[in-house]
């Protein structure tokens, strides 16, 4: 009783706050963007802000931008919990079971007037947001993990320069042929580099699809770390480093492997598409960009951001936010969107868009990760995101340090992750 | 240990100096060069602002000065006013329980507001404060640091300058302006540099209690310019890098015997 | 108050309600602060014990767990990581940094030719953000084009993985923090030497002793109080110090470079568990006591407040 009196004079006061504030009925609407300040990414997202207030003048949207997606997220739930939380952020796609359990989101369901809207993206891009017949996100900022290779290094080494490893046996025998020494022995160049840091439980669980071994249950609430298949995925990663000598020991930052692939320091990267424009922009050099090599088959996992709405925000502005993700996601857009950064289009209907198409005639690279999508598996998503994501992380870098075997290294992790996971069944 | 030096040791003492002003000056030969020439070392190298130019236009570094700007010029008047009040009450006044308040006030010494960072989030969120300037100066405005400080200069005043100011009419806090004050200046200098430079380059607890940009001051605002998604671009990262420092560190060669005489002032007790 | 007798109170000719007005003034001189300080200081402490023994349901009702979470971190084994790494940082970078400062103060008190500069050079890491810092150091370690790898290859050695070898990772961050800290310590042992008299090194130099001979047995021992005031503030630093870890390596590889106070961050913000980061931030508590006690208890024995 007393609560609902509370909720509703909060309500009240919201409204007159709200309605005292904005004589002309505009609504602001504050949006967690998970991205440096800085770099080219904020200046595409406010030059589209800028236009959809544009075209609608009763809808006003900060954007705040907080970091990469973890710092993001710990943003948004700090907020949250403070009571001031955003109306709707890009985070990623596998936040979601956190974001539920937190009682933080709204499905869009009953927020949109046609839910056919849905079906006009990717259905793999769907997967990780529809949980329970509800839909609780929408993708924007989403990507595959693709193979990054420097053709000019390939030639030198004597290989096909047009053609990338298809397969785990191809591409430790071509990193044998492209790894480069010094007079003295050392490396100055190595065969491939996959990252170890930040997103170490992306690359493994992309192993381990292609070894044919699901990460997950789709509710979220069982992980397979512990599965033979997943154990020889993390076998076959350290192999490349301790056993096939053709990936530097230790751990590899994801930050700065972007700049080791400009400089020459390796002549393969696994990283996400994401960083396609940048590498296009700054590459001294011819480069190319394949799907991921298969061992069972091929497969990455789908990742990055979507959108999604708090449930703190007022109708009226989980209407307007509606409003902007509809705007933001059009194919036009989203087309504009993958060709200013390298991350996937949303919708089929984008890659129709004639811009699009040109673009994609002069520079066919970026169509790669979409094409991938085909072998795409939901990226990991379970309860307790954070936590889980760290375990792994950690029996990563374990196991690429050399300190833990990996089998003893994702036998913790899957024990940690047990006991966390516990709570949510 | 004042006489003659051995060569030999001055030698030391100069590659000693020039190790530790090694990073320093790396950092500024990679923010004034075009950004090929961050990862290769050349003397042919051409000279650039052009990072600086880049840093300036990708983030907004001018809001982040005035944040830090006005950050720690709010920290330094509210930590001045309540300490001097403070250090006066424990200097000159006899009270019931003053032992044990002052021991309270020298618990901060040892637990600062850095370690209770969950706590005075909680605090902050419940005072409706998250995401603004006055958030992260409120743990901080009592200074146990201060309060220390000043009462030991506080009681160093003489005597008969007290009695004058009586004399002539003043009372408590007229003696406390006309009198402790002026004569304290030098500590004032002293712990204000302290103060300053610390707050200047704290972290943590702005990086947890504020979000967007009208909040977030210089170190915070640095973080996240270089915690990018996708890459790093070293010469645009140096060139903030640079930024941020740059204005203690133009101060602190100007002002260089104050800072070091500041800092040794804040040591001795 | 045991100095009252040295600094005779403003007010206490007229006795009697006099000392009553006194202690009214007084206090009405404290509250701003005192406020603050309870508010920020004391009644945190009090609030991190009681949250370390409740947990927070997601509906948002508080349980009572009695020392539940204090079980749990005792079988976490990130917790005895970070607790084991404190340990080797504050062993790893105390005694360095004030032999360093030490030496450095040494040289600075000289009439050596350029002392300026030299106080200069050993001065200036102190008044950097360490999130500068970080950055800049960042990339001395980056692997093959970094600086330190560069410098390494001059000499035909090869690159290694700095920060992300668990067997170096910690060493190169507790060179950083040296290199970020002996500045700081110089300034109180210069201090202390400013103070001495000259006399002493004299009278003994006369006496023909060594230069050596000199430092150990009288030099050194003189600058004893200083070097535990110098090291009970570095080991309070130490545990406060993790600002370059959110830049440099989050902790990791696999938590070798992690710390209490980062474990605390990431608990309470990224994990969201605040009664966890509760129990936490309680040892952290006990273990600043600790140092407290030994500081308040035993050494301002000798050097009290004046």
């Amino acid at each position: 009783m007393f609560a609902r009196r509370t909720v509703l004079m909060a309500a009240a006061f919201t409204a007159l706050s709200v309605a005292a504030a904005r004589p002309a009925a505009a609504v602001d609407l504050t949006m967690y963007y998970p991205v440096a300040v800085g770099g080219p990414v904020t200046k595409i997202i406010d030059d589209m802000v800028a236009r959809f207030e544009k075209d609608n003048s009763d809808i006003k949207v900060t954007a705040v931008y907080a970091g990469n997606y973890t710092d993001t997220m710990t943003k948004a739930m700090t907020a949250m919990k403070g009571g001031q939380p955003p109306q709707l952020s890009v985070l990623l796609s596998t936040d979601v079971f956190t974001l539920m359990d937190e009682n933080a989101i709204v499905p869009f369901d009953s927020l949109v007037s046609d839910t056919a809207w849905f079906k006009d993206f990717y259905p793999a891009f769907m997967a990780n947001g529809q949980i329970d017949g509800k839909t609780w996100s929408i993708p924007f900022q989403r990507s595959t993990i693709v193979l990054y290779w420097n053709k000019e290094a390939f030639k030198e080494a004597g290989l096909d320069p047009e053609k990338a490893p298809a397969s785990w046996d191809e591409m430790t025998e071509m990193s044998k042929k492209l790894i480069k020494k010094d007079g003295s022995g050392n490396t100055t160049r190595w065969g491939v580099e996959i990252p170890t840091t930040g997103y170490g439980y992306w690359m493994l669980q992309a192993l381990a699809i292609q070894n044919g071994q699901k990460m997950m249950n789709e509710a979220g609430t069982e992980v397979y770390f512990t599965a033979p298949k997943t154990v020889a995925a993390l076998d076959y990663w350290v192999d490349l480093s301790r056993k096939h000598n053709v990936m530097p020991t230790g751990s590899i930052d994801w930050a700065t492997l972007r700049t080791d692939f400009l400089e020459g320091k390796t002549a393969m990267m696994w990283h996400t598409t994401g960083n396609l424009t940048a590498v296009k922009d700054a590459a001294k050099f011819p480069f190319g960009v394949a799907m991921l090599p298969a061992k069972e088959r091929r497969g990455s996992p789908t990742g990055g951001g979507s959108f999604y709405i708090f449930k703190n925000a007022s109708p009226e502005q989980q209407k307007a936010a509606v409003k902007f993700i509809q705007w933001m996601t059009a194919p036009e857009r989203a087309a504009e969107w993958s060709m200013k950064t390298g991350y996937v289009a949303v919708s089929p209907a984008a890659y129709k868009t004639k811009a699009m198409k040109d673009y994609a005639k002069g520079f066919p690279a970026a169509t790669v990760a979409r094409d991938q999508l085909e072998y795409a598996v939901p990226e990991l998503s379970v309860h307790d995101n954070g936590r889980i994501y760290k375990f792994v992380n950690d029996a990563v870098q374990a196991a690429v340090t050399g300190s833990q075997k990996p089998q003893e290294a994702l036998a913790a992790a899957q024990a940690q992750s047990d006991r966390v996971l516990r709570a949510s069944k | 240990m004042r006489g003659r030096t051995h060569p030999v040791e001055a030698v030391a003492a100069w590659l000693l100096a020039l190790v530790w002003l090694a990073p320093l000056a790396y950092a500024f030969w990679s923010a004034l060069h075009p950004a090929a020439y961050a990862t290769s070392f050349s003397l042919s190298a051409p000279f650039t602002l052009e990072n600086f130019a880049r840093a300036w236009k990708q983030a907004p570094f001018a809001r982040y000065y005035l944040n830090t700007i006005v950050l720690v010029t709010l920290v330094l008047a509210g930590q001045l006013i309540l300490s001097t009040l403070a250090a006066y009450a424990f200097a000159r006044f006899r009270f019931r329980g003053s032992g044990i308040a002052f021991a309270l006030v020298l618990l901060q010494l040892m637990i600062m507001p850095d370690v209770l960072i969950v706590e005075n989030y909680r605090a902050i969120a419940k005072l409706g404060l998250l995401d603004t300037i006055p958030a992260i100066a409120l743990p901080y405005l009592a200074s146990a640091f201060g309060i220390f400080l000043l009462r030991q200069t506080f009681k160093s005043v003489p005597q008969e300058l007290v009695e004058a100011a009586r004399v002539e009419g003043a009372g408590p806090l007229g003696i406390l302006w006309w009198v402790y004050v002026p004569l304290a200046r030098p500590t004032y200098i002293a712990f204000g540099l302290v103060s300053v430079s610390y707050h200047w380059n704290n972290f943590l607890w702005p990086l947890i209690v504020t979000n967007s940009v009208e909040a977030r001051p210089l170190t915070v605002g640095l973080a996240v310019f270089g915690a990018p998604e996708t890459g790093v671009d070293w010469s645009v990262i140096t060139a903030a890098t640079v930024m941020t420092m740059a204005p203690l560190l133009i101060a602190f060669l100007l002002f260089q015997r104050q800072f070091v005489q500041s800092f040794m002032r804040a040591g001795i007790r | 108050m045991t100095d009252a007798a040295v600094s005779p109170p403003v007010a206490e000719r007229r006795a009697g309600s006099q000392a009553w007005w006194n202690a009214v003034n007084a206090w009405l001189l404290l509250l701003p602060a005192a406020v603050l300080l309870v508010a920020f200081t004391h009644w945190p402490i009090l609030a991190t014990i009681r949250h370390s023994l409740f947990i927070t349901r997601r509906n948002g009702t508080e349980v009572f767990v009695g020392l539940d979470s204090y079980q749990a971190m005792a079988a976490d084994p990130i917790f005895w990581k970070a607790l084991i790494n404190n340990f080797w940082f504050a062993l790893g970078t105390i005694p360095t940094s004030i032999a360093l400062a030490l030496l450095m103060a040494i040289w600075v008190n000289r009439n050596m030719r350029g002392r300026g500069f030299l106080r200069l050079a050993y001065f200036t890491p102190t008044v950097l953000p360490m999130i500068a810092v970080a950055n800049i150091w960042l990339f001395f370690y980056t692997p093959d084009y970094g600086a330190l790898d560069q410098l390494r290859s001059l000499f035909g050695l090869g690159g290694w993985n700095w920060l992300g070898d668990p067997s170096t990772v910690m060493g190169c961050l507790i060179v950083m923090v040296i290199w970020k800290e002996a500045g700081f310590f110089m300034i109180f042992y210069l201090a202390a030497l400013q103070q001495l008299s000259p006399d002493l090194d004299e009278a003994a130099s006369i006496e023909g002793a060594s230069r050596w001979y000199i430092f150990r047995r009288i030099t050194f021992p003189l600058l004893m109080p200083t070097t535990l005031f110098v090291a009970i503030n570095a080991v309070i630093n130490s545990f406060k110090l993790v600002d370059h870890l959110v830049i440099m390596t989050k902790g990791g590889p696999n938590n070798a470079s992690t710390l209490l106070l980062y474990y605390i961050y990431e608990v309470a913000f990224t994990f969201q568990d605040s009664s966890y980061a509760a129990t936490l931030t309680v040892v952290l508590l006990i273990l600043l006591s600790a140092v407290a006690l030994i500081k308040f208890g035993y050494l301002d024995r000798r050097i009290h407040y004046q």
